[in-house]
């Protein structure tokens, strides 16, 4: 499917308008999964959509015409960094475009007024700072078993990547919980009901251009699936079950966990998560070596 | 437009904010959220932020420091936007109706689309009481409507 580039047209049809719709069913069944764990019935599994079609039908009431803009381009570089990993380029272009939207939404949050946007935005910065070493070290990883950082490269490989880089499981979950803004890392803003600096960046807006951040969560809910899926490439299907498999881990930490502070988040990012990666980085150069 | 209007009806998001109850009215409320009723079945989320909300949950009496927050959570509102008085004192002040700081009602400060009284108002009632609020919807949106046509 990623291969062909007769194909590019629809695999960019399908990472604009399809994986947004599958992200949205994921965010569903989190939502149920979520209310089933704490004894709860929980919502229908299309309430995403719902919530996004009610968003949009309300009139906003935001900060500043600087913040909407950034949420807009925020939703861009989203959506580029799909596209971009879904047709099979470049993979560190794919990080710098994600890294750029990250911090135009940080922008936004620091454009307004209220000091729970601002302190939001000021914690977003700390989860960039967390996730982004990790995912930098699954895109160098990728570069070694490969030797290329295209993303098609990977599809053309015999053996999956899994058993390389059986560590970057964890890394994934790792990032999975940071970058979803799960508890225990829901620090920046929140999920669900759940409330932390009243709802952090996202405190100043309304109406549709909140609309545009859950529309931001279903593409990284995609993305994030794209990505575990590279470690199954040669069974797609595989690397399917692999990244709902991560989902689901990130959902349970999310239940039983409560909230930490930004420190424990970069302690265990940095501490835990780094190491485990470099581990598994070191003994792929080594048996490359060997190789040689 | 329609679509819109189930949408609104599938995704109520609550703001509670309490007045000077004697939380009584307030556990009731937040036993709405529990696995016994567990209303997020029906979309509803309890959010902490007057932007994000569609319903405004109010217990307890108006009295003179809360009018002004009230006021201010009111406003901060995005249209439509709808308001449940829970409990006897936020319909007509209760048990607290002649207290010297009491103002009375909640509709003495702001427009009031529910009222579900009670003491405490139980946790079923409360439920009714939003769903009504919810089938008010599409006629409150077409009243905007209406109205912005006519200032425009
Ligand atoms: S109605 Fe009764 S329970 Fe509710 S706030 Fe008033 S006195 Fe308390």
């Amino acid at each position: 499917m990623f291969l062909n580039s007769g194909n590019t047209v629809l695999i960019v049809f399908m990472a604009v308008f399809v994986a947004p719709l599958i992200g949205g069913l994921l965010m569903g069944i989190d939502r149920i999964l979520s209310a089933r764990l704490q004894g709860r019935i929980g919502p229908p599994i299309l309430q995403p959509f719902y919530d996004m079609m009610k968003l949009m039908s309300k009139k906003p009431i935001s900060g500043t015409k600087i913040q909407i803009i950034c949420v807009f381009v925020y939703l861009v570089s989203m959506i580029l960094s799909l596209v971009l990993l879904m047709t099979g380029q470049d993979l560190l272009v794919m990080v710098l475009v994600l890294a750029m939207g990250s911090i135009f939404f940080i922008l936004g949050g620091f454009s307004v007024k209220s000091p729970y946007s601002n302190i939001g935005a000021q914690r977003e910065i700390l989860q960039v700072l967390a996730y982004e070493p990790l995912i930098i070290f699954y895109v160098v990883a990728i570069y070694l078993k490969t030797g290329s950082f295209m993303t098609f490269k990977v599809f053309e490989l015999k053996d999956p990547l899994l058993y390389s880089m059986p560590l970057f499981v964890v890394a994934l979950i790792i990032i999975m919980v940071i970058k979803l803004r799960k508890s225990p890392f829901d620090l920046s803003t929140s999920h669900h009901a759940h409330q932390e600096l009243v709802k952090g960046i996202t405190t100043e807006l309304s109406g549709r251009h909140l609309a545009v951040i859950e529309l931001v969560h279903m593409y990284e809910m995609a993305l994030l699936m794209v990505l575990a899926m590279l470690l199954f490439a040669t069974n797609l299907w595989i690397g399917l079950a692999l990244g709902l498999f991560c989902l689901f881990a990130t959902i349970v930490i999310d239940n039983i966990t409560a909230r930490l502070t930004w420190s424990d988040m970069l302690r265990f990012a940095w501490k835990i998560g780094v190491p485990i990666t470099a581990l598994n980085l070191a003994v792929i150069y080594y048996f490359s070596i060997i190789k040689k | 437009m329609s679509s819109f209007d189930t949408s609104n009806i599938k995704s109520p998001w609550i703001l509670h904010y309490d007045t000077g109850s004697c939380n009584g009215c307030d556990i009731e409320v937040l036993a709405c959220l529990t696995p016994l009723y567990d209303v997020e079945r029906f979309g509803i989320l309890n959010v902490g932020n007057p932007r994000h909300a569609d319903i405004l949950v109010i217990t307890g009496a108006a009295n003179k420091r809360s009018a002004r927050v009230l006021r201010n959570l009111y406003e901060q509102m995005p249209d439509p936007k709808m308001v449940v008085a829970v409990g006897i004192c936020a319909v007509s002040g209760g048990v607290l109706h002649n207290c010297y700081n009491v103002l009375g009602g909640v509709d003495k400060v702001i427009p009031v689309d529910v009222y579900v009284p009670g003491c405490a108002a139980r946790p079923e009632a409360i439920i009714d009481g939003i769903v009504l609020a919810l089938q008010k919807i599409p006629e409150k949106r077409k009243l905007l409507k209406s109205r912005e046509a006519k200032t425009a």
